[in-house]
Order: structure tokens, then C-alpha cells, then sequence
């Protein structure tokens, strides 16, 4: 149990569903940027995205291959681990589940990799069945660089920091191997509902 | 037996305020007891605070620590921000004697020690000085074979936060401080007017094959900039560390 906080009477902004919103997060109207080096800005000619790893044979799809695969629009609440969330955020991507009809693997972790050098681990199961995206457009507009463009991981039910910006390909792993926040004391899972922010959480 | 702690475990607890010092009229340094952390803490690094409510409603934040690894007392440096839920309590109710509830060190990558070299240079835009000034407080006790440098942006001289401290640095340590006011200054002015350039940031940063170690902490339009101004100048983005603050439009 806490203690009280002596005269801390909170401004609880109104939430129209205090149920979508996880333990210890507040609702956010903007969209904070956050990231730990400078905005990479890979020309589209140069991008592609790449699955490989343990799989049968690495498939990669340049940037005008990957605009012609099947793309959803979706819309889903965002969980920072810096406390924000941003209800109905409205994306435009391809379903992880329609790359990996491409690939054989019996890996059952991944880790996404993006321009800049960051890389964040995934169990495979996070990835599949309608829970991750790769998405170019955010609210109907191609995906502002700062914002991860030209193309990010969408992992809403995962906090925000699994939803790789700038990702550039999945690596398929047998065993689980720690990513870039996950080696510096973060969530290896990161559960937003569980509030899984940091190690041992 | 009982079970130790996973490592690196980050448990809640409490510390007491010792004092609040005024920093500007916006901003308040809690000083806190040290809390019990079997590792200490490294310079760049931020805890997370919780407040309670007597009907057991709760709210957390993240915050810089301003204090260095082997200052006596943990200072966090806290700026209100008007329409903010934790930050003005802490800068307007919050007294000595108050305990508060905490949890960290988190983070590991915006971190500066000796070991990492230099030259440093630390950019700053606003309450970004937090974190920065724990680097430079830790350089001035065990960093001093690697030259430092600082832009710090603010927007008149009455918001520069820890204002006595970094100028005696560039007075009395040979830091090369750079302070920069965007909206007014004083007639005599002689540092930087108006926002920060990239002839500034490159000239402090230094040519890339010196290969500075760079730390840039604000709002994010700033870092933005200043970032992109030096990967853009063929530095090594993995020495270019970045921490962001504030909402952006989408």
C-alpha cells in the first residue's frame, strides 16, 4: 500500500472509458515523440523490409513491392511505458500475418531491427493472428519520419516501445534475445494491462 | 532464508524531502535522502515518482535526475507545467518533512561516465539542463582530462535553471558554456539571441573526426534539430544520445 501523498488531490482528466485506459497511464491528446539518437531518413529507393534469420529462405520486399501487398486500415489505443496513452489512433499497414505466408519458421521468438540500430524482441505469438502491423500511414497521411516513417512496427497491445520506429525487418530467433531497451532494464514482454514496465514488474 | 530481490529489480520506496531550493520561478529542486539503490545510479539516468490520493487514486511521472552519482542527496529538478497532474504538486505543495514515493534508477543508454571519454558536449533546450547537469556535475569530479562543453537554451534569463552553477563552470572548470536566450535578453547580452543555429550546435559539437560524445535533452523540436543538424554533418549517429520531452501535434 501507498502512502498518501499529504494535499495531492490529483486532476483526473475525465476519460470517456476509464477502461481502456491501463494501470498508471494517463490519456494523452498529442503525439510525444521519443527516441534515443537522431531521425534516420532512409530514401524509399534504399528501403526494404527483410524477414530472416532461422527460416527456410529469407524473403525481402523493396518498397514499392511491399505498397502492393495487402494493407488494413486499424484503429487502436497506444500504450507508452513513459505513462501516456493515445486512444483511437488510426493506422494504415500490412498485417505481420500476411509477411510471415511468405516465410517458413519454426522460431518462436522474433526481433525487429530498424535504420538507426535499434532492435526489440518479440515472442512470435505477439507478432501473429491479427497483433502486429507494419504501417505507413498514421491518420491517413504517409508516417512522419519522427513518428518512425518511412514504415513501423504496430504492436498496440504491447507498450509503445515494442512498436519499432524506422523497422527495416524481422529476424526469426530460437531463443528469446533481449533487445535495446530490454538489455537496459526494461519489460522483456512489456504488458501495458499488467504494467510490465520494467524488470522483475 | 528470504529471497533476494531479481537483479535489477526496481522496487518503490520512500525518501524524505530534505529541501526545495527555487530555481526559477517555475521550476523547484526536490532534495531528497538517498534512496536505497545497491548500485547507485549514472548521471542521464530518471526515477519514476507516485503520488497517492486519500481515496487511493494514483498518478506517476518520469523525471530527470539533476544530483550526481556521489552527491550526498538525490535532486530532481522539477518544472511545472501548468496544465501538468504530478508537476504541480510537487513544485507548489510539497514541503520538507514531505516523504514521496519513488522507483529507479530507469534507463541506461542517455548516461555519461569517464569511461565513455569525450570530447562531451551537452545540449540543452529549457528543464532538457536536468539530466545534463548531473553529467557535468559528475565531469567536474572525475572527468576533468576530457573537455566539456554546454549549449543551453532558454527562453529569458530568469528561466535559466541552475544559472550561478554552469556559468561558474565555464568561470572557474574551463567548460566552454554557451547560454542562449530565444525571447529576451539583457541589453548587454553577449552570449547567443534568439534560437539555437547549426553554425552554433557545429561549432561546439567540433569537426566529426573528433567524434565528441553529444547528449541533447528538450522539447522535441529542438532535439530534432540539433540532432539532425550534427548526423546530417557525418557524425556517428550512435554518439548523438537523445532524450525528448513534450507533446507534439500529430
Amino acid at each position: 500500500m501507498s502512502p498518501v501523498s499529504r494535499g495531492f488531490l490529483g486532476r483526473r482528466h475525465p476519460v470517456a472509458d476509464p477502461s481502456r485506459l491501463p494501470p498508471g497511464q494517463y490519456l494523452e491528446t498529442g503525439f510525444p515523440v521519443l527516441s534515443a539518437g537522431p531521425t534516420p531518413h532512409t530514401p524509399l529507393d534504399e528501403w526494404s523490409f527483410l524477414i530472416s534469420g532461422e527460416v527456410e529462405e529469407p524473403v525481402s520486399w523493396p518498397w514499392k513491392d511491399f505498397l502492393e501487398l495487402p494493407a488494413e486500415t486499424i484503429t487502436v489505443d497506444i500504450h507508452c511505458v513513459t505513462k501516456w496513452s493515445k486512444f483511437d489512433t488510426r493506422w494504415r499497414g500490412v498485417s505481420v500475418d500476411t509477411l510471415l505466408e511468405h516465410v517458413d519458421s519454426e522460431a518462436a521468438y522474433v526481433t525487429a531491427w530498424s535504420d538507426g540500430g535499434y532492435t526489440t524482441n518479440l515472442p512470435r505469438d505477439h507478432v501473429s493472428d491479427g497483433k502486429a502491423w507494419v504501417a505507413y500511414e498514421y491518420d491517413g497521411e504517409p508516417l512522419h519520419p519522427e513518428h518512425g516513417g518511412p514504415a513501423r512496427l504496430l504492436v498496440p497491445h504491447l507498450y509503445f516501445w515494442k512498436s519499432a520506429k524506422w523497422v527495416r525487418g524481422l529476424t526469426f530467433t530460437v531463443d528469446d534475445e533481449p533487445g535495446f531497451w530490454e538489455n537496459y532494464g526494461y519489460h522483456n514482454l512489456g504488458d501495458p494491462w499488467l504494467e510490465q514496465r520494467y524488470q522483475g514488474d | 532464508m528470504a529471497r533476494a530481490a531479481l537483479p535489477g529489480r526496481l522496487t518503490w520506496q520512500l525518501v524524505s524531502v530534505v529541501e526545495l531550493v527555487e530555481e526559477t520561478t517555475r521550476a523547484k529542486s526536490l532534495v531528497l535522502t538517498q534512496p536505497d539503490w545497491p548500485e547507485g545510479y549514472r548521471s542521464g539516468q530518471h526515477v519514476d515518482v507516485r503520488l497517492t490520493a486519500e481515496d487511493g487514486y494514483q498518478a506517476q511521472r518520469s523525471y530527470s535526475i539533476g544530483s550526481a552519482p556521489e552527491d550526498d542527496h538525490l535532486v530532481l529538478t522539477v518544472e511545472r507545467l501548468e496544465d501538468g497532474e504530478v508537476s504541480p504538486y510537487l513544485v507548489d505543495v510539497l514541503r520538507p518533512g514531505d516523504e514521496l514515493e519513488l522507483r529507479g534508477p530507469i534507463g541506461g543508454y542517455f548516461v555519461w561516465e569517464e569511461a565513455l571519454g569525450g570530447p562531451l558536449v551537452l545540449i540543452a533546450g529549457g528543464s532538457g539542463i536536468v539530466p545534463l547537469r548531473s553529467m557535468l556535475r559528475h565531469w567536474s569530479t572525475t572527468g576533468r582530462d576530457v573537455p566539456a562543453r554546454l549549449i543551453y537554451s532558454s527562453r529569458g534569463l530568469s528561466e535559466v535553471i541552475y544559472r550561478e552553477e554552469l556559468t561558474g563552470y565555464g568561470e572557474h572548470d574551463g567548460v566552454d558554456v554557451r547560454l542562449v536566450l530565444t525571447r529576451e535578453w539583457p541589453e548587454d547580452w553577449q552570449g547567443h539571441r534568439g534560437r539555437i543555429d547549426r553554425a552554433l550546435v557545429d561549432e561546439v559539437a567540433g569537426p566529426p573526426e573528433e567524434q565528441a560524445r553529444v547528449y541533447i535533452c528538450g522539447p522535441n523540436a529542438f532535439v530534432e534539430a540539433a540532432a539532425g543538424w550534427l548526423a546530417d554533418g557525418g557524425r556517428d549517429p550512435s554518439r548523438i544520445r537523445t532524450e525528448r520531452f513534450g507533446p507534439t501535434g500529430t
